[in-house]
């Protein structure tokens, strides 16, 4: 036998008997502190709650609340998961996910989900009301105060020109998974302009706060409600009015975003099994300004979990009324 | 393609004017030059036409009908005798296995959701584990690592990681090492393996976890998969190399006996290969430990999911923070695996200055001792939730958090310049030359050129990839990424050689780099994006950057090690016939490292490929945007799908180019494809 072959010999059994007795630990090593503290926790009927975690911090000051009420008032387990909006529906299906806590339109996953598949339903609105649009940062419409209007967009695209955008001005755009009609409205508007994909909303918070901090000019997708828009009141260029259906061929579209009632959505067997926590979630609702101060809090370096105290402790009415 | 070549100019003059023989190197420069000059000329006429453009949000029929394995899957999910019989099982049992080691290390699903074994447990065991398979040092590092993933308040994460991690290398191996030994056996199976090996290593994994995802559904699996798939690729090269690279006489010394097939296997090759397996391991540990911070963005626990929420809220502290656990734990795989191979290479026990009995007496000492701290992890509370107040992880946090606002505020306006002055002198005019000539044009100049490096069976290999390409429908944003992709090689190769010099001339240099090179690889390109964007914006530039950060450590080690590798005695006599620093590096280091140079240059193209999606991220544009919008609007997938592929069909038309243009001995290094560490 080489003495490959005795390495192998010694090393596999040694292994072996270390996981082994490691298990034959776990197995009757008598009681465990986890299991003992568990005999005393586990009366509520609450359970286990899956919520995803969406890549914006007003969906994190949400999950926050809903998380903080869920944990400390119905002593549930609670489970954050970071993900896409996709990916998250996709969680309904396999358990993986209960609870989406702020859903922006996405008729296509609602149809799939909800309507096809029957894995999930609505759990009714936020109460927040969302708005898309463009914005430019503060001092742009001091010093140029038309610019609110996108008729008069075209005289500033060569200010607002950059490396990117091949001449033209640019509109940046955010994370690839948001709702824009942006590209179809340049083109149909007849705006001298380029879409320019920043990637991210971390990209495009970032772009803002230098835009004003440097006094540069940028021309930018932003949305409502945003905890950003408490540090930098950035302002809304006005496009055509929204008229229902006005948007309905995603080629043509000429109008501005319609305001989104922003709605909740939960697993379907997790709204059939009675839990205390799927009531909640189908009383959790609230206003702009109170999502926008926790989300401020979060911002500001507060952990999720002490600024939804925060807010809790500082509005016992609401929170009795979603419990009731 | 005339460009690819100006661009390696530095690297290649040197090279060609040495190896070619004088009439090839003349006809290929004027089939080169006549290509530069049809395509030039073509873009000052037909500029703008035939550009094949086409805009983020529209889909080709192709496309669409991609999207329809999203509505297939959802519809077959329930009956389909393939989800029923080998999707369900196979996501349970991975699952299962996953989840095991989970409860474990990281936290059951009951109670307190305390893990089985504490931190001291897992501390302790870990830690006598690395003494075991490695050495007293390797077993300090890691428990020193393990205690301060406690104190930086990650410990549970860590956990969770270090959980995925090993289910996933326990998969990839039951999976890898058979097929290595096949592959490495029998001539015809590596034939087969390796063009699936290329496929999979050059597969952005943003595009399989989109699918994986669909079809195992979120979670630990999809996550543990998608790591196999991502990490199976060196084990199964490695272990295949190492059976084949047996000296002949060894074999038929062993034929010559009559040992059968079997025997040959147990008692010959596999010993003898053995050193290069536990090589693949480490490789693939690696790896597996990169992918599984990625495999965050499909729900899987860990390290990678504080790193992820931290770029939502742009908070580079908190990134900083997990990214330091992450490379510390890349480290502790790293080193612990490297002491096994060590340990198993054949004689090491002799050179050991303890005796096998000695070591044996102690092992089942120290054993008892971490059995005692595995059951006070179960029992006590304070043993087995690491302490709380033992936290010194928002002291990293916000010390590094000043430091990049520091570096924002008062960089500015260099960094802004400086991004302007590159993208309107070079990446601009290069693109718009890439993007705005007539495809039929660009097909034609590329063929060309690679007729001219490597004959007629490039010129056909190359030809099919452009038309695969043509027919994703994704010609133009293929044309942004491949702008993107060869001026970040370029600047790669700049400092490869540049650092690469420096390291191989100087053993203090190189131990001063190493790690740091190590760090570049390890850390997830998430981590070091925030700074840069915010240094630079959310530009094709900052995506640059992340590529050439991530590839030139490669380039440089690679480099490194071939101006190293040259022999003391050649070196000695160019110093002692008088040349000046500068000659030996440009006369003699240089040109006889030219198969580690155009390694180098391969392998870093490749991994600026590979982080094309990731700079999607951070406003890169082109197919990697593509990559990510499929991942994240299902409107987009079938396109994300199809952006993947055209990304490998891009990777295989560069790897071929420059492996031809280096001409044939580099053919052989590359079909081991083990540079990395």
């Amino acid at each position: 036998m080489s003495k490959a072959g005795l390495l192998l010999k010694r090393t596999i059994p040694t292994l072996a008997g270390t996981v082994a007795a490691a298990l034959l630990l776990a197995g009757c090593g008598g009681a465990s502190v986890n299991q003992a503290a568990a005999a005393g926790s586990t009366d509520t009927a609450c359970g286990t709650v899956n919520v995803a975690l969406n890549a914006w911090v007003g969906y994190t000051a949400n999950a926050a609340v809903y998380s903080y009420i869920a944990q400390n008032k119905l002593g549930c387990t609670v489970v954050q998961k970071d993900l896409s909006e996709q990916i998250s529906w996709q969680g309904f299906g396999s358990g993986e996910v209960d609870v989406i806590l702020e859903n922006w339109g996405h008729e296509d996953l609602a149809k799939q989900y909800i309507t096809d598949q029957k894995v999930a339903v609505d759990a009714g609105p936020t109460g927040n009301e969302g708005h898309i649009g463009w914005y430019v940062p503060p001092w742009m419409v001091q010093k140029y105060p038309d610019i609110l209007d996108s008729k008069n967009l075209n005289k500033y695209a060569s200010l607002l020109a950059t490396s990117e955008s091949g001449g033209k001005g640019q509109v940046l755009d955010g994370d690839p998974a948001f709702v824009t009609n942006d590209e179809a409205l340049v083109k149909n508007l007849g705006l001298d302009y380029k879409v320019v994909f920043s990637g991210s909303e971390a990209a495009l918070i970032q772009s803002f706060r230098t835009a004003e901090k440097n006094k540069t000019p940028l021309l930018g997708y932003f949305y409502e409600p945003q905890w950003f828009l408490s540090e930098v009141p950035l302002k809304k260029v006005s496009l055509p009015a929204y008229t229902p259906g006005c948007d309905s061929d995603a080629e043509k579209v000429a109008c501005d975003y319609p305001d989104y009632k922003l709605n909740k959505v939960m697993a379907k067997k997790f709204a059939d099994s009675g839990s205390p926590a799927a009531k909640l979630l189908k009383a959790f609702s609230w206003t702009n300004a109170d999502q926008n101060s926790v989300a401020t809090d979060i911002q500001g370096g507060m952990k999720p979990d002490a600024a939804a105290k925060k807010w809790v402790d500082a509005h016992p009415d609401v929170v009795a009324a979603w419990l009731k | 393609m005339s460009t690819l070549v100006r661009d390696r100019a530095p690297v290649q003059t040197g090279l060609v004017s040495v190896r070619a023989p004088r009439k090839r190197l003349s006809r290929r420069t004027l089939i080169l030059g006549g290509a530069g000059v049809v395509w030039l000329i073509g873009f000052l006429f037909l500029h703008g036409t035939a550009t094949l453009t086409l805009p983020a949000s529209e889909l080709t029929d192709l496309h669409r009908s991609l999207n329809q394995f999203n509505a297939w899957v959802a519809s077959n999910r329930a009956d389909n005798p393939v989800f029923q019989y080998v999707f369900t099982p196979l996501r349970a049992a991975v699952d299962a296995v996953a989840n095991l080691f989970i409860g474990i290390f990281a936290a059951s699903s009951t109670g307190l959701r305390l893990p089985e074994i504490g931190w001291l447990g897992t501390v302790a065991l870990l830690s006598w584990i690395a003494f075991a398979v490695g050495n007293a040092r390797v077993a300090l590092l890691t428990a020193a690592a393990f205690v301060f993933f406690g104190l930086q308040g990650l410990f549970v994460e860590a956990a969770y990681t270090f959980a995925l991690v090993i289910t996933a290398v326990l998969f990839t191996l039951l999976i890898g090492i058979p097929l290595g030994v096949l592959a490495g056996v029998y001539g015809r199976v590596a034939k087969v393996i390796t063009p699936v090996l290329d496929f999979m290593q050059t597969l952005p994994t943003f595009v399989y976890l989109a699918p994986l995802a669909l079809i195992f559904l979120i979670g630990p699996a999809s996550a543990v998969i998608a790591t196999v798939i991502y990490a199976a690729p060196p084990v199964i090269r490695l272990t295949a190399h190492g059976i084949r690279c047996i000296p002949e006489n060894t074999r038929e010394a062993s034929d010559s006996l009559g040992t059968t097939g079997w025997q040959r296997l147990l008692t010959l090759q596999l010993p003898l290969a053995r050193r290069t397996i536990v090589m693949g391991i480490n490789q693939t540990t690696m790896a597996a430990l990169s992918m599984v911070t990625i495999a965050a963005l499909i729900a899987a626990p860990g390290l990678g999911q504080v790193v992820i929420r931290a770029l939502q809220s742009l908070d580079v502290g908190t990134a900083v923070n997990a990214g330091l656990s992450i490379v510390l734990l890349a480290i502790v795989l790293d080193r612990v695996t490297t002491a096994a191979s060590r340990r198993a290479e054949p004689g090491a026990n002799r050179k050991r200055r303890i005796s096998r009995r000695t070591r044996y007496i102690l092992l089942a000492a120290t054993l008892l001792v971490v059995l005692a701290m595995v059951q006070l992890s179960r029992t006590m509370l304070w043993a087995a939730a690491f302490p709380k107040d033992l936290n010194i992880g928002p002291a990293i946090v916000s010390g590094v958090s000043s430091a990049s606002e520091w570096l924002q505020t008062n960089l500015f306006l260099f960094t802004v310049s400086f991004r302007e002055a590159v993208t309107n002198g070079i990446l601009n005019p290069f693109q718009s030359l890439l993007t705005e000539t007539p495809f039929y044009l660009l097909v034609a100049v590329i063929v060309l050129a690679a007729f001219a490096l490597g004959g007629w069976k490039l010129a056909a290999v190359t030809a099919t990839c452009l038309a695969v390409i043509i027919y994703l429908g994704l010609w133009s944003d293929s044309m942004v990424t491949l702008a993107g992709t060869l001026v970040a090689t370029a600047v790669v190769m700049v400092l490869g050689v540049i650092f690469g010099v420096a390291m191989g001339r100087s053993s203090k240099v190189d131990q001063l780099m190493r790690p740091m090179l190590d760090a570049g690889q390890t850390m997830p390109a998430f981590v070091y994006l925030v700074p840069f964007l915010g240094l630079f914006g959310a530009t094709r530039f900052t995506a640059i950057i992340a590529g050439i950060i991530y590839a030139a450590p490669v380039a440089i080690k690679i480099t490194a090690d071939g101006i190293a590798a040259i022999s003391p005695t050649v070196m000695e006599a160019a110093v002692s016939s008088g040349s000046t620093p500068w000659q030996v590096i440009t006369k003699v280091q240089l040109p006889m490292a030219r198969q580690s140079l155009a390694l180098a240059a391969n392998q870093g193209l490749i991994y600026v490929l590979a982080m094309v999606v990731v700079g999607a991220l951070v406003g890169a544009g082109g197919l990697g945007y593509d990559v990510v919008a499929g991942f994240v609007q299902s409107s987009l997938f079938g396109k994300g799908l199809a952006a993947g592929l055209a990304i490998v069909f891009l990777g295989i038309l560069l790897d071929r180019m420059t492996q031809a243009a280096a001409a044939n001995p580099v053919r052989k290094v590359l079909s081991a494809k083990s540079p990395a560490h």
